[in-house]
């Protein structure tokens, strides 16, 4: 049902192209003229919002791509100069990967608004084929786009699913070796991935053509599940689709923007903070929120094999519905068994996700087989029966009459939106709950100056800390991701050129080779980087007793704990981002001269109460009256802490301030915008019922 | 798009010296990116491996089976567990073998799985012994 194609340009020189290529045409057929079902509600601006976020995606990705380094010992490094470095790179780096959540829940509640009103139902299964086939494209790119910045999680998460595929028989093994290119996950892999992560999102957006070009063949599904009959039924595309979808688009940028500004890592695992070492494994090694249900799916079957089959098979089974509910009626709305199952359905998906966080253990694991069995039993037994024995209630005669008989079809909408947001919101914080199973202390939470959405650094408090840094940390521990002239930008310590100058003068920096080949010591120069204490891992492990003093550019970022329950639903609205901070502030003053009873440290260990495990290699670092402030700011542990974590704050995210201010004026104009599009949305809408 | 000549290349033998390790102590190495595992094993270690009943294993192997003759103090295994890929620890677990932080499987003093989702035991890699004090590996 495609719009009717009455669209002649009346200007000479367009006419010319449209007798050619009568791609204007199209577009006004496809997108201006199209007759749209008039009864649609909010669940269907998904569909555009989707196309809008895989044309950010792109666009984010192929710049971010300019800048990127895709091997193994450079790669999280130019994650970190677009950060620090390339102007507005900050920016990109968090549309681009805050961007990849908001387009999987995106297809999540498009596919769920697919499910509920039967949009896979006849003349519409090859449409909804694609979309699974859209689906399975997505999540390999997602995977592959999380093991680029080569963190810790994402070295380990690419271990463990490429590790999957050796559970097929007989070319098992081979699989895997073409996937790494090399005898492990390395950096033939990174390559690898790099290239196919930028190739799958093009792939995307051909089938997303093909999905469209189908949609358009068949015309939109509508909630009253009702085909469309007569022109009382529709209405052109533009302008009530358009603007009805440009005002969901600019709710959605809301919560999108929300995220890239103000929690930008809330999403994330504080692990990939920390660089990938194939000798390390962390201690809970969890997906991306979007893969969690599979990954519990995965997890929940003894066999490796039938797992792997099982997990597959969850994305797969969509596939077949088409064939597995044959009932006649099409929308939930009218199917009131169908109904309450489907909200148990969607109750069972978020309860898979919410364990596919959990360490597998204890009655973890007996809650995925039987969350397992009611996900597959809904597709497989459900539907299949609930087409033979369901009587369901009678359909309108056509979707002008849904139109006239609804009143006030909005609550139901927003309560099951707010209903989704608190689930969504649980699923989402939940990934930090691994780390709920250490039976940690938690670290206590302190009022930092720079939390918050008008959070700022304190210079006084940067300046003293720069000072701890310099007098106490940097013998053992580098800082390398600083440089010199750092200390003068922006939202930084507030030096001026000159003094960073002077500052980074007092340093000795090896260059070279000169001409007669020789390294050489030179004064520094604002460009250069805080040198590191040791020339590398090896020399550092030996001079500390086998441990490795991090390096502490990030360590505030690559720091977490667990919040628990229900703590994180709060900091979701509180912008609570301050695991980090806490922790090493708490670190550095939680030594305890004897442990307590019961508790043995290993020779040449510390006790330490914050410590995982408690026994820290590092002495206590500080003390009171160790280093004397200029400011007359007291000499204590208590200041040391709170100064010194500021600063490491700083020099994990220097442009914090920006991102915070930025996004204020970005909410502002969003909320504005949102605001207008409504009230447009109104108008225009007003004659249309 | 198999591995290239130079990350085969890469992955040639390498040779271990076995005369820095005390008895109860293990080295880990790395050869083709993926770490091993050298255990010089106490007698304790060495008997209570050979004192389980094989078929009451999970992936029934004998001791002397994954090691070499006349070298049982020698165990040398892939340090990957074979359920997901992560890297057990060493001398942790009920069995005085290694234990896995990401699941739990619990390997013995043998680095046979003996509890947990793993399905095999550790694999042991291609090995020969040089001389007494010195294994090439691959």
């Amino acid at each position: 049902m495609s719009g009717p194609s009455d669209f002649q340009p009346t200007n000479p020189a367009l006419k010319w192209i449209e007798r050619r290529l009568p791609i204007m045409g199209l577009v006004h057929s496809s997108f201006v003229a199209y007759p749209t079902p008039r009864n649609l509600n909010y669940w269907w601006t998904f569909g555009g919002i989707l196309s809008i976020m895989l044309a950010l995606q792109i666009l984010t990705g192929v710049i971010l791509a300019m800048h990127y380094t895709p091997e193994a010992t450079m790669a999280f490094k130019s994650v970190e100069s677009i950060v620090r470095d390339v102007n507005y790179g900050w920016l990109l780096r968090n549309m681009h990967a805050c961007g990849a959540s908001m387009f999987f829940l995106a297809v999540y509640i498009h596919m769920f608004r697919g499910l509920y009103y039967g949009s896979y139902k006849e003349p519409r299964e090859v449409l909804w084929i694609l979309g699974v086939i859209i689906y399975l494209l997505m999540m390999a790119t997602g995977f592959m786009g999380y093991v680029l910045p080569w963190g810790q999680m994402s070295f380990w998460g690419a271990t463990v699913i490429t590790n999957l595929f050796s559970a097929v028989p007989y070319f098992g093994e081979s699989i895997v070796t073409l996937l790494w290119g090399g005898y492990s996950v390395g950096n033939p892999t990174l390559n690898r991935f790099f290239s196919l992560h930028y190739l799958l999102p093009f792939v995307i957006a051909g089938v997303v053509v093909l999905h469209v070009w189908a949609l358009h063949v068949a015309g939109q599904n509508n909630p009253a599940g009702v085909e469309a009959k007569t022109e009382k039924d529709t209405l052109p595309f533009t302008p009530y689709a358009t603007i009805k979808d440009a005002f969901g688009l600019s709710c959605f940028m809301l919560l999108y923007a929300w995220f890239i500004f103000y929690m930008p890592n809330y999403l994330g695992d504080s692990d990939n903070y920390v660089v990938a070492n194939p000798g390390v494994t962390p201690a809970h090694i969890v997906p991306e929120w979007y893969y969690l249900p599979f990954y519990a799916i995965l997890r929940s079957i003894p066999n490796k094999l039938a797992g792997v089959a099982c997990m597959f098979g969850a994305i797969l089974v969509l596939a077949f519905l088409p064939w597995l509910d044959t009932a006649r009626t099409r929308s939930s709305k009218y199917r009131p068994l169908a109904k309450q199952f489907f909200w148990i359905f969607v109750i069972v998906c978020l309860l898979l996700g919410w364990l596919g966080a959990k360490p597998a253990e204890g009655v973890y694991v007996i809650a995925g087989r039987i969350l397992t069995i009611c996900y597959f039993g809904y597709f497989l037994i459900l539907l299949p029966l609930l087409s033979r024995i369901e009587k369901p209630r009678p359909v309108p005669n056509s979707i002008a009459d849904d139109v006239l008989a609804k009143n006030g079809g909005r609550p139901a909408m927003v309560s099951a939106a707010m209903a989704l947001m608190v689930a969504g919101g649980l699923l989402f914080g939940n990934v930090q709950n691994a780390r709920a199973e250490d039976h940690q202390e938690a670290p206590p939470s302190v009022k930092w100056s720079f939390s918050g959405p008008f959070g700022k650094f304190d210079r006084g408090s940067m300046q003293r800390g720069l000072k701890v840094y310099k007098e106490v940390c940097s013998s053992c521990h580098g800082l390398s991701y600083i440089a010199f002239r750092n200390l003068a930008d922006a939202g930084g310590p507030g030096f001026s050129t000159a003094q960073a100058a002077a500052f980074a003068s007092e340093y000795k920096i090896k260059d070279g080779p000169n001409d007669q080949g020789d390294m050489f010591e030179r004064a520094g120069r604002p460009a250069d980087y805080f040198p590191s204490p040791f020339a590398n891992e090896q020399a550092a492990r030996a001079a500390n007793g086998g441990a490795y003093p991090p390096d502490l550019s990030l360590i505030t970022k690559a720091r977490s704990y667990a919040r628990g329950f229900p703590t994180f639903l709060f900091d979701f609205f509180t912008q609570f981002q301050e695991q980090g901070p806490n922790y090493v502030n708490a670190l550095l003053q939680g030594y305890e001269e004897t442990p307590p009873a019961g508790v043995t440290i290993p020779d040449g260990s510390y006790y330490n109460k914050y410590f995982p495990g408690h026994a820290v290699k590092m002495p206590k670092p500080l003390s009171d009256g160790q280093v004397t402030f200029d400011d007359g700011s007291p000499a204590t542990l208590a200041q040391y802490s709170r100064d010194v974590t500021t600063f490491l704050m700083w020099a994990a995210e220097p442009h914090m301030e920006e991102r915070k201010r930025l996004g204020m004026q970005v909410f502002l104009f969003l909320i504005l915008l949102s605001g207008l599009l409504y009230f447009t949305k109104k108008k225009v809408w007003a004659n249309a019922h | 798009m198999n591995p290239d000549a130079s990350t085969i290349a890469a992955g040639a033998p390498i040779e271990v010296d076995l005369t820095p390790i005390a008895e109860g102590q293990d080295i880990k190495v790395f050869w083709r990116g993926k770490p091993i595992y050298i255990s010089h094993r106490t007698k304790k270690q060495i008997d209570e491996a050979r004192k389980v009943p094989v078929a009451s294993l999970p992936d029934p192997q004998s001791d002397e089976a994954r090691v070499k003759a006349g070298h049982d103090q020698w165990l040398v295994v892939i340090g990957i567990c074979t359920h997901l890929g992560c890297i057990p620890i060493a001398h942790e677990g009920n069995y005085n073998g290694f234990f896995c932080p990401c699941h739990g499987s619990q390997y013995d003093s043998s680095g046979r799985i003996r509890q947990g989702p793993a399905p095999a035991n550790l694999p042991v890699p291609p090995y020969q012994f040089v001389s007494d004090t010195k294994i090439q590996i691959g």
